[in-house]
């Protein structure tokens, strides 16, 4: 019971990462149709400039590390925001020329990285609680697990009420549906394309700065190794659907966790459940688009 | 030489040509829609009427002059012309089907005093759906509802494509009333095939064959001359639908789109 326990809310906690990253992928591309190959170094980025923010300020305590989560936001969104702004506003509806510069990007923004940070992991420092573990049903939880659930429960919350209750959430949600039709009502839908970028980089720079404490590192490589399991969680859930994404990140994540304790393969069981859902609900669980 | 622009014309078309998926569905189209009243653009199917309104609002790819209350537009993106006070009730309604009623409206409103009372008092059935979604409402409520967001702003000119298409008569008429009460008000360039509504409605007419304006009149000399409706429509005054042309293939498949 307590191996269950224990894999579930781990499982839980990996998710969590998951869908901050998988959220914004969802979002852009369901408004825009945008594969975006460089949202890896969204996170990344927001990662870093989260440890520079609390190597300054004491790692060590809650309000830095409150703040390093606000300081990560911020990098992440403002560099998708310069991304979309600079790169991509130009090549909507040509996805190829999409593709090719989202991954140029990506490639380039890792050298840029390891050019400033160097190749190597840089180990970080977290407040205490965070390296603690807390008894639930007999199993010992690492404490930051239950950290990292908590953030992706209130981004999804917070990113929900954005999309329920104001005038640019109402754009969005119907521009996912019908986008010509939206500018057709007189209504300029390229600021809800910025906007969700902006959403979406900061839902990733808050990951970043949560999966460099899952890791216990920071390092140039941080966003493209969590992107993969982003796509096939967004593509799972369903292109473009945020609930779809926020489900998806809980069942491959866990379905992970409890591959690799037993079999050790839950990169492989990942991958299966991928084809399985492309193959048989090519449109993924909640999706629209397939 | 193209011909000058009448003065009391809101819109003026001219050498319009219009490409869906690269291939020619308007070529070279010219006509002026008065300042009152509703304009009818009648032919058959496929002609390239629907194209025509969105080449209008630049929602395809398409080149010509565009003015539009003295102000040329051609060169402005489809939100901006829409904000010079241009409202579009498109074919197939196009509404959001996840959105409710209420949001589908709020979404459409441009000013700070949308005309709301003007479109509960129209469609109170709406009123009633506020909170219904609109992918759930039937074809004639989702028409008054498409209608209903053109109605919402004091708009200056309405682009009506089809809206009576795959109604019932009951719901046909409703629509029908509805735009005779908003053409008080607003002018209207009207695509219908359904040629007793054009009757009930339209004082002029543009007629469309092959991608090309064909005939421009009063609607009452084309409606009242069968050998004209026969020649242009393809169908007797008697029929409500026009034949389909053999002239555009190619833009039968982009109206069908």
């Amino acid at each position: 019971m307590s191996t269950i326990v224990l894999l579930l809310i781990t499982g839980l906690g990996l998710g969590a990462l998951y869908f901050l990253v998988a959220s914004g992928l969802s979002l852009i591309y369901g408004l825009m149709d945008v594969l975006n190959f460089a949202h890896g170094s969204f996170l990344t980025l927001g990662a870093f400039a989260g440890w520079e923010f609390a190597r300054r300020f004491g790692a060590d305590s809650w309000g830095t590390f409150l703040l390093s989560l606000l300081v990560g936001a911020a990098v992440g969104a403002i560099f998708a925001v310069l991304t979309e702004l600079l790169l991509i506003r130009k090549l909507y509806e040509r996805l190829i020329e999409q593709v090719l510069v989202t991954v140029g990007l990506a490639l380039a923004t890792v050298a840029l990285f390891e050019g400033i940070w160097g190749q190597d992991p840089i180990y970080l420092t977290a407040p205490a609680w965070m390296g603690g573990q807390t008894n639930v049903l007999g199993a010992s939880i690492p404490n930051d697990r239950f950290l990292y659930i908590a953030a992706a429960v209130i981004v999804l919350i917070a990113i929900v009420l954005f999309l329920k209750f104001t005038r640019f959430g109402l754009i969005i949600r119907a521009g996912v549906e019908n986008r010509s039709m939206v500018t057709a009502l007189g209504i300029d839908v390229r600021s809800a394309f910025t906007l969700v970028f902006a959403i979406g980089g900061a839902a990733a720079g808050i990951g970043g700065v949560l999966a460099s404490h899952y890791n216990g590192y920071v390092s140039p490589y941080i966003g493209g190794s969590l992107l993969i399991f982003a796509f096939i969680v967004t593509v799972i859930g369903g292109l473009g659907s945020l609930s779809g994404a926020a489900i998806a990140s809980a069942v491959v994540a866990v379905l992970q966790q409890f591959a690799n304790y037993h079999w050790g393969i839950g990169d492989l069981v990942v991958v299966l459940l991928l084809a399985a859902v492309l193959l048989l609900r090519p449109s993924g669980l909640l999706g629209s688009k397939a | 030489m193209n011909a000058p622009a009448p003065s009391d014309s809101i819109l003026t078309v001219r050498n319009l040509s219009a490409k869906v998926a690269g291939q020619q569905v308007v070529e070279d189209v010219s006509f002026d829609v008065p300042a009152t009243g509703v304009t009818a653009l009648l032919g058959r199917n496929g002609v390239g009427k629907t194209s025509t309104i969105k080449g209008i609002l630049g929602l395809i790819e398409r080149k010509g002059e565009l003015t539009f209350a003295g102000e040329r537009i051609e060169r402005l993106r489809t939100h901006k012309i829409v904000q010079r006070g241009i409202g579009y009730v498109p074919e197939d309604r196009e509404v959001f089907s996840k959105l409710s009623v209420a949001e589908n409206l709020r979404l459409a409103e441009r000013t700070s005093k949308p005309r709301r009372e003007l479109v509960d008092n129209l469609f109170p059935d709406l009123v009633e759906r506020a909170a219904q979604k609109a992918g759930t409402l039937s074809g004639g409520q989702q028409q008054m509802l498409s209608l209903g967001r053109a109605l919402i702003n004091e708009n200056r000119l309405l682009l009506v494509d089809e809206p009576t298409k795959g109604l019932a008569p009951i719901i046909v008429s409703q629509v029908a009333d509805a735009l005779a009460e908003a053409a008080k008000t607003v002018p209207i360039l009207l695509v219908e095939q359904n040629l007793q509504v054009v009757r009930q409605l339209a004082e002029d007419v543009i007629v469309l064959d092959g991608g090309r304006v064909v005939y421009t009149g009063k609607a009452k000399t084309l409606l009242d001359d069968e050998t004209l409706i026969h020649r242009f429509l393809g169908v007797s005054g008697g029929d409500s639908h026009p034949a389909p042309s053999v002239a555009s293939a190619t833009s039968a498949q982009e109206e069908r789109a």
